[in-house]
C-alpha cells in the first residue's frame, strides 16, 4: 500500500470518525435536555395543575388560567390568520405566480416568518396596547395571528404548487371559471397538506413567549376576559421559573412538559397527514 | 380591431347570465386574494413604521451616538445600545462557533455514512427537536446547564487558558454560571437541530451522478464529502447557516434566563452581559417613562433591521439554490 494512499485513508477515518462524534455529541445535549424535562416535568404533573389556577407562592395550586388563556389566544389566533394566510398563499400559487408583486410578497413573507418574535410584540404594543391604554388577551392574539399568517403563507403555496397543471387544465376544459377550479379543484386535492400548515402553525404559536411577555402580560387569576390581561402557559413558565418559589418552578417544569407534549403531538399528527397525503398522490 | 377583439372577449356573445356571474365572482375572488396579499405587504411596512414612531423620542435624545454608547441609566434617562448590540453578537458566535461544525457533521454522517433504517428515525428525531419552543431549552440552560457550568465547566476552562494571552482574560472572571458563555451554548443546541435539517437537505440535493463519478475515480467518502457535495452544496448550507443566524440573533427566551442582564461590556465570556432581545424582554414591563420606553423600541428597531439584512441575504441564496435545481431537474 503506498504511503499516500494510507495517509487518504487515515485522513477519512479521522474526519468520518469527527462527524460520527459530532452526532453523538449533538444528540446527546439533546436528549439530556428532553431526559431533564420528562424527568422533572412528571414529578411535577398532578391533576391539580388541571383543575386549579396559579397559587400564591407555597399554597398548592395548578396552571388552569394559563392554559386556558393559551387555548383561548392560541385559538383566536389560528381563526383570524388562517383565511388571510389561505388567501395570500393562493394568489401566490394560483393568481400571482410569476408577478412581481408575488416575488415581494414571497420575500417578505419569508423575512416575517423568522423575524424575531419579540419585536413583533413592540409592533403590537405600539399597534394595539398603546392605542387600548391596556395590557388584554386580544393584543396577545393579535401578537399571535402574526406569526400565525407567514406560516399559513409558506405551507399553503408549497402545497398548491405540487398540484399537477393537468388538473387545473381538465378542470378548465369543462368551462369551470378560475375561482372554481381554485376553490373545488387545487384547495381540495392540497387540503391534507394545508390541514398540516395550520397544525405546524398552531405548534410554532403554542410556545411563543417574548410577544405576549408585553401584549397579554400575565393573570395570576381566572379570566376569559379579553379585555383584561390574560395569562398563558409560556410567560406563567417564565415567572414561575425565575421566581424563588420552589413549588412555583416545579409548576414551571410542569408547564414546560405540557406545552413540549403539546407541540410534539402537533408535529407528529402534522407529519403524518403529510406522508399520507404523499403517498396518496404517489 | 383591439377593440373587437377585447369586447368579444369580456361579452361573448353566447354568454348567459350564468357565464357573467362566474366570470363576475372569479374577479371578486382574483381580487380577494391579491388584496391578502398586499396586506402582508402593508404589515410589513406599518411593523417599520410602528418601531420608527415608537423609537422617535429615543433618536432624538441621542442621535447615532446612541449605537455606541455603553451606559444605560434609566435612572438619569441616560441610554445606548452597545451593551446589548456586543452581548448579541458575541452570543450569536459562539453560537455559531459550535453548532456549525456539529451540525454539518451530523448531517454529514446522515447523508452519507447513517444506515438507511436510522437515517430516516434521526432524521425526524432531528427535525421534531427543531419545532420544541426555545422557553423550553431556556429553563433548562437556568437550572441544569448553568450549575454545571459554574461548578465544573467555567473553573476548569479558567484554569487550562491560565497564561495564555488573549484566551486568559476570555475566560476569566469568577464563574457565575450565568452569563454570556452560557447564553451562547443555549443558542448553540438550541439552533443545532435547525442547522443539520437544512443541510442535511441542501446535501440531499447533489445528484448522486457526481458523487458516484467521484467514487468510481477511487474517491474516499471523506473526500467526496469535501471535494464534490461541500462545493456543490455550500450555497445553500451558507444560506442555512444565516436563516441559523437570523434566529440566533433574535433569539429572546432562550437567552433570557442566563444572560444575567448587565448593560456591560465585558471582554471575559463568562461576565453577565444582556442582548437586545433579552433587554427588551426584561425590562419593557418596567420601563418607565417615554424615553426610556422609546430607548427599548429603537432597540427593537436595530434588531429588527440587522436580522432583516442576515435573512434577506439567505433568502437570496437559498433561492439561487432553488432555481439552479430546478434548471437541473
Amino acid at each position: 500500500m503506498s504511503p499516500i494512499y494510507a495517509k487518504r485513508r487515515r485522513r477519512n477515518s479521522m474526519f468520518l470518525g469527527l462527524s460520527v462524534v459530532a452526532t453523538l455529541f449533538g444528540l446527546g445535549w439533546l436528549a439530556v435536555i428532553l431526559g431533564t424535562l420528562l424527568y422533572e416535568g412528571f414529578t411535577g404533573i398532578d391533576l391539580a395543575i388541571f383543575t386549579a389556577s396559579t397559587p400564591p407562592p407555597g399554597l398548592d395550586g395548578g396552571l388552569l388560567n394559563a392554559i386556558v388563556g393559551s387555548l383561548i389566544m392560541t385559538s383566536l389566533a389560528v381563526l383570524a390568520g388562517t383565511p388571510i394566510g389561505i388567501l395570500v398563499g393562493t394568489y401566490l400559487a394560483e393568481y400571482g405566480r410569476y408577478t412581481r408583486l408575488a416575488f415581494v410578497v414571497r420575500l417578505v413573507n419569508d423575512i416575517l416568518l423568522s423575524a424575531p418574535s419579540i419585536v413583533l410584540g413592540l409592533f403590537i404594543y405600539e399597534l394595539v396596547v398603546v392605542n387600548m391604554g391596556h395590557f388584554s388577551g386580544w393584543a396577545g392574539a393579535a401578537a399571535l395571528t402574526v406569526i400565525v399568517i407567514p406560516v399559513v403563507v409558506r405551507t399553503t403555496e408549497n402545497m398548491l404548487i405540487l398540484i399537477p397543471n393537468t388538473l387545473r387544465e381538465a378542470a378548465a376544459a369543462l368551462g369551470a371559471p378560475r375561482a372554481h377550479v381554485i376553490r373545488k379543484v387545487t384547495w381540495r386535492a392540497a387540503r391534507t397538506g394545508m390541514i398540516t400548515g395550520v397544525l405546524l402553525a398552531v405548534a410554532r404559536i403554542s410556545g411563543e413567549t417574548a410577544p405576549l411577555l408585553f401584549t397579554s402580560l400575565n393573570n395570576q387569576f381566572w379570566s376569559a376576559d379579553l379585555n383584561a390581561p390574560m395569562a398563558s402557559l409560556p410567560v406563567a413558565i417564565f415567572q414561575m421559573a425565575l421566581s424563588p418559589y420552589a413549588d412555583w418552578q416545579r409548576l414551571a417544569w410542569a408547564g414546560a412538559l405540557l406545552i413540549t407534549m403539546a407541540v410534539l403531538f402537533l408535529s407528529v399528527v402534522a407529519r403524518l397527514l403529510g406522508s399520507s397525503s404523499q403517498s396518496e398522490r404517489d | 380591431m383591439a377593440d373587437i377583439v377585447s369586447s368579444a372577449h369580456s361579452t361573448p356573445t353566447f354568454a348567459t347570465a350564468r357565464t357573467r356571474r362566474a366570470h363576475r365572482a372569479d374577479h371578486i375572488f382574483h381580487g380577494l386574494t391579491r388584496i391578502c396579499a398586499v396586506f402582508v405587504l402593508l404589515m410589513f411596512a406599518s411593523i417599520v413604521l410602528s418601531l420608527v414612531i415608537g423609537a422617535w423620542p429615543a433618536f432624538e435624545a441621542f442621535g447615532f451616538a446612541f449605537l455606541w454608547t455603553e451606559v444605560w441609566n434609566p435612572v438619569r434617562d441616560l441610554f445606548g445600545a452597545a451593551a446589548p448590540i456586543y452581548g448579541t453578537l458575541v452570543t450569536s458566535a459562539i453560537a455559531m462557533i459550535i453548532a456549525v461544525p456539529v451540525g454539518i457533521g451530523i448531517a454529514i454522517f446522515l447523508t452519507e455514512l447513517c444506515p438507511r433504517v436510522l437515517r430516516r428515525t434521526i432524521g425526524i428525531v432531528v427535525e421534531l427537536l427543531a419545532g420544541i419552543p426555545s422557553i423550553i431549552y431556556g429553563i433548562w440552560g437556568l437550572f441544569v446547564l448553568a450549575p454545571i457550568l459554574q461548578q465544573t465547566v467555567q473553573p476548569a476552562l479558567v484554569g487550562i487558558f491560565e497564561g495564555i494571552p488573549f484566551f486568559e482574560s476570555l475566560f476569566a472572571g469568577p464563574p457565575y454560571g450565568i452569563g454570556m458563555f452560557t447564553a451562547g451554548l443555549i443558542l448553540a443546541i438550541m439552533t443545532l437541530p435547525f442547522i443539520t435539517a437544512i443541510t442535511r437537505d441542501v446535501f440531499e440535493t447533489v445528484p448522486s451522478v457526481l458523487k458516484e463519478a467521484a467514487y468510481g475515480m477511487g474517491a474516499t467518502t471523506w473526500e467526496v464529502v469535501w471535494n464534490v457535495v461541500l462545493p456543490y452544496a455550500r450555497g445553500g448550507v451558507v444560506g442555512g447557516i444565516m436563516l441559523a443566524l437570523g434566529r440566533a440573533l433574535g433569539e429572546t427566551m432562550a437567552v433570557t434566563f442566563v444572560i444575567g442582564n448587565a448593560h456591560r461590556i465585558s471582554v471575559s465570556l463568562f461576565a453577565p452581559g444582556t442582548t437586545i432581545s433579552a433587554a427588551i424582554a426584561n425590562e419593557f414591563t418596567e420601563a418607565i417613562g417615554e424615553l426610556y420606553v422609546a430607548a427599548l423600541i429603537e432597540l427593537g428597531l436595530i434588531l429588527f433591521f440587522v436580522t432583516f439584512l442576515v435573512l434577506a441575504a439567505a433568502q437570496y441564496m437559498l433561492y439561487r439554490l432553488e432555481a439552479r435545481t430546478g434548471e437541473r431537474a
